[in-house]
């Protein structure tokens, strides 16, 4: 195709010498306007909606590290679990008629519930014990955690992939927008901000998130003021769980399908976002989620999906150049 | 050297067991060992357990008429989980166990990763269902053969349907960038951009088990495909469709016989309506195919899955190229296998000088009510 319009050459040009693809910009100019503005628009609500699903897994590793310094390589599966606890209930509850705002509601608690339990219990056998133990240690165990997870789902349920019941329902208002956002767009993007919201006020405000911060800051000195910090490292696993075990819900209605392996790449994107945002940070596990689902949809829509990881791991790099320690995380000068 | 006391004890032992162990030796050489290797566990379980099966049957009849001139089948069952890595070491195994014929690999990527390992160690592979077709035609693998049309032959009614069928101007090739995959998106390309009667407006990989499939989804409606031509396996598969739909889109969504499975169906749900794809050509009317899936009935209490009908095309070519050439032979069993025509439930077959079966090939299949239907 033969470019007419001089607007276009830089990008298709590029296009063309990079990736020998055919240029696929359009010529007329009202087209020109669709591809630029609408396509852009739509490409932008893509990246929203992946953003906010890796925030609710990304929110997790980042609490964690946070507290103990530790990436909790397992909290793929805990969100895994919630996907698998949620397909369940919900599975049982549709068999009895259940209306579907009460399956939800259910289905969500429950998944809280059996996700914390796990997430607990797996802090108390392969973290606890390793607590004075040298970092990689317990970074060996979280790994070993994951897999046993994983392969423990895969024995105890199947290995097929799972239709997972639609909890979303389409809501009407959506339908004019319908193809550009979809109503299960909507609800994560909301979930994951009041997940948010109610995170920083928690940390910020409550008896229990202040002592969170306390024991982020200094875990020896936490204790020396009397704060039961297992109990505090406890507390975050459970929160961390929750988060996954919504997010598990949400994102599994959404895609329709669940299966052991779920938790991988979820997991591994998360924790790329939580580092691109400043690990330990919670606003930064936001931010880094939304830049990594923007880049990668904006690289699929106007490059190529077959590059979609390369620029998303291109620009973690370039910002770990810049900012080692992560878009809003803190510098760790570390204690002497 | 004088053994006594307790020693001595110790050595007759010892010496009455190695006298037991050489019978047991002798004895592994009177059996025809067939391997039995694909995916069992993982993912795609549903599309190697069928063969697993299929191979039980034909040999437990064959043992049950006195098995091969005299010698007697067994059976070595080896899981790949359709992982090339994986792959090399259950073909290493299995050619250390001292196996003579293999069935398998399931998947493309897993069966080449392990013939280089069978040839060099002259074993006849028969696969019932890796589609690639460099597997046959670079010619590289003289021990290779099929029971299932190669992916170039899959593309060709695929693209013809589009093309002529479903009369799309504008096609968007989408694949998931594996061996099968890919290997089948670019010969799609290749025959709509030589039919002349069509362009290809996108040549796309997505990444499997990506969370969200929006972003690529947005670009195939940017760019106006009147049709989408999918290499690749069901998840993917499931996850596009239904993200078509979801932002309203009903464009024709044309795929292969990865995603022929019921698997695809269930769970895609009603998304899964209206969606196309290739599969192995329906043999419902053949008496041989109708008493394979007795057999299974019979013997699992339930109905065989992908590649069943193949699979036991596999076994009994094996079987009789075995009888009529007299040996396990690489050279010996290549040539019944290329020469003796045999009667199996996917038709009578032979092969020709590059492994692929000649008497199969592919039909189109359309998802209607819940179900893949044939459409002429």
């Amino acid at each position: 195709m033969v470019s007419r319009c001089p607007k276009q050459e830089p990008l298709a040009l590029v296009q063309a010498l990079v990736f020998g693809n055919k240029p696929v910009i359009p010529v007329e100019p009202s087209a020109l306007r669709r591809y630029f503005m609408d396509y852009f628009f739509e490409l932008f609500c893509s990246g929203l909606t992946r953003g906010a699903i890796y925030a609710m897994i990304a929110l997790g590793y980042t609490m964690v590290y946070g507290i103990i310094g530790l990436i909790n390589f397992a909290h793929g599966e805990i969100y895994m679990i919630g996907a698998f606890t949620s397909f369940l209930v919900a599975t049982v509850l549709s068999i009895y008629g259940f209306p579907l705002a009460a399956i939800v509601v259910v289905t969500g608690i429950s998944a809280a519930i059996w996700s914390s339990a796990y997430g607990y219990t797996v802090e108390k056998i392969a973290y606890k014990p390793l607590r004075h133990a040298p970092r990689l240690t317990p970074l060996i165990s979280a790994i070993g955690m994951s897999i046993l997870l994983q392969n423990y789902v895969l024995l105890a349920q199947t290995s097929d992939f799972l239709p997972f019941p639609k909890l979303i329902p389409e809501f009407a208002f959506m339908e004019p927008v319908a193809h550009i956002i979809g109503s299960s767009d909507l609800v994560i993007l909301a979930t994951t901000t009041l997940s948010m919201l109610l995170l920083t006020l928690f940390i910020k405000f409550t008896r229990l998130g202040k002592a969170m911060r306390a024991t982020a800051q200094d875990k020896t000195m936490a204790l020396l003021v009397g704060i039961n910090v297992d109990r505090v490292i406890s507390a975050t696993f459970i929160v961390g769980s929750l988060l996954a075990a919504i997010g598990g819900l949400l994102i599994a209605s959404h895609i329709g399908q669940i299966n052991f392996a779920i938790g991988f790449i979820a997991g591994i994107k998360a924790f790329t976002a939580a580092v691109l945002g400043g690990i330990g940070s919670i606003p930064g596990a936001v931010l880094g989620s939304l830049i990594l689902g923007l880049t990668e949809s904006f690289a699929t829509g106007y490059v190529s999906s077959d590059y979609e990881d390369v620029f998303a791991f291109s620009l973690l790099v370039l910002i770990l150049i810049f900012k080692p320690s992560g878009l809003l995380g803190r510098a760790d000068t570390g204690k002497v | 050297m004088k053994v006594t006391g307790p020693w001595k004890n110790l050595v007759i032992l010892a010496t009455a067991a190695l006298a037991l162990l050489l019978p047991a030796a002798a004895g592994a050489g009177e059996t025809i060992k067939i391997g039995v290797a694909g995916a069992q566990s993982g993912d795609l379980a549903s599309y190697g357990l069928p063969t697993v099966n299929a191979a039980k049957l034909v040999v437990d009849e064959v043992n049950a008429r006195g098995g091969i001139q005299g010698k007697k089948v067994e059976l070595l069952i080896e899981d790949d989980m359709c992982k090339p890595e994986h792959a090399i070491n259950t073909a290493t195994k299995l050619v250390s166990q001292g196996v003579d014929v293999v069935i398998g690999h399931i998947c493309s990527g897993a069966t080449k990763a392990a013939l280089p390992i069978y040839r060099e160690a002259g074993v006849t592979v028969i696969s019932p269902s890796a589609t690639s077709p460099e597997l046959t035609q670079s010619g590289q693998y003289p021990n290779f053969f099929r029971t299932i049309a190669s992916d170039d032959r899959q593309a060709q009614p695929e693209v013809e349907y589009v093309v002529n069928v479903l009369a799309a101007k504008k096609v968007a090739v989408i694949h998931d960038k594996g061996d099968y995959g890919k290997g089948l998106a670019e010969i799609a390309r290749k025959l709509v951009q030589d039919s002349g009667k069509a362009e290809v407006v996108l040549f796309e990989g997505v990444t499997p088990g990506a969370v969200d499939y929006s972003a690529i989804v947005q670009k195939i409606k940017q760019s106006q495909a009147d049709a989408v031509i999918f290499g690749g396996y069901h998840p993917e598969a499931s996850k596009i469709v239904s993200m078509m739909r979801k932002k309203r889109m009903n464009t024709a969504f044309v795929s292969d016989d990865g995603v022929k499975d019921n698997t695809f169906i269930k769970v895609a749900g009603t998304d899964a309506e209206g969606v196309y794809a290739t599969g192995p050509r329906d043999n419902s009317g053949n008496p041989l195919a109708q008493a394979a899936h007795a057999a299974h009935k019979k013997a699992y209490n339930t109905d065989p899955g992908a590649f069943y009908e193949s699979a036991y095309a596999a076994v009994l070519a094996l079987v009789n190229a075995m009888e009529k050439g007299g040996s396990t032979d690489m050279a010996v069993l290549g040539k019944a296998l290329r020469t003796e025509k045999v009667d199996t439930p996917v038709g009578t077959i032979h092969f020709d000088d590059k492994g692929d079966a000649v008497g199969v090939g592919f039909a189109m299949y359309q998802v209607r009510e819940g179900k893949f239907v044939e459409v002429k």
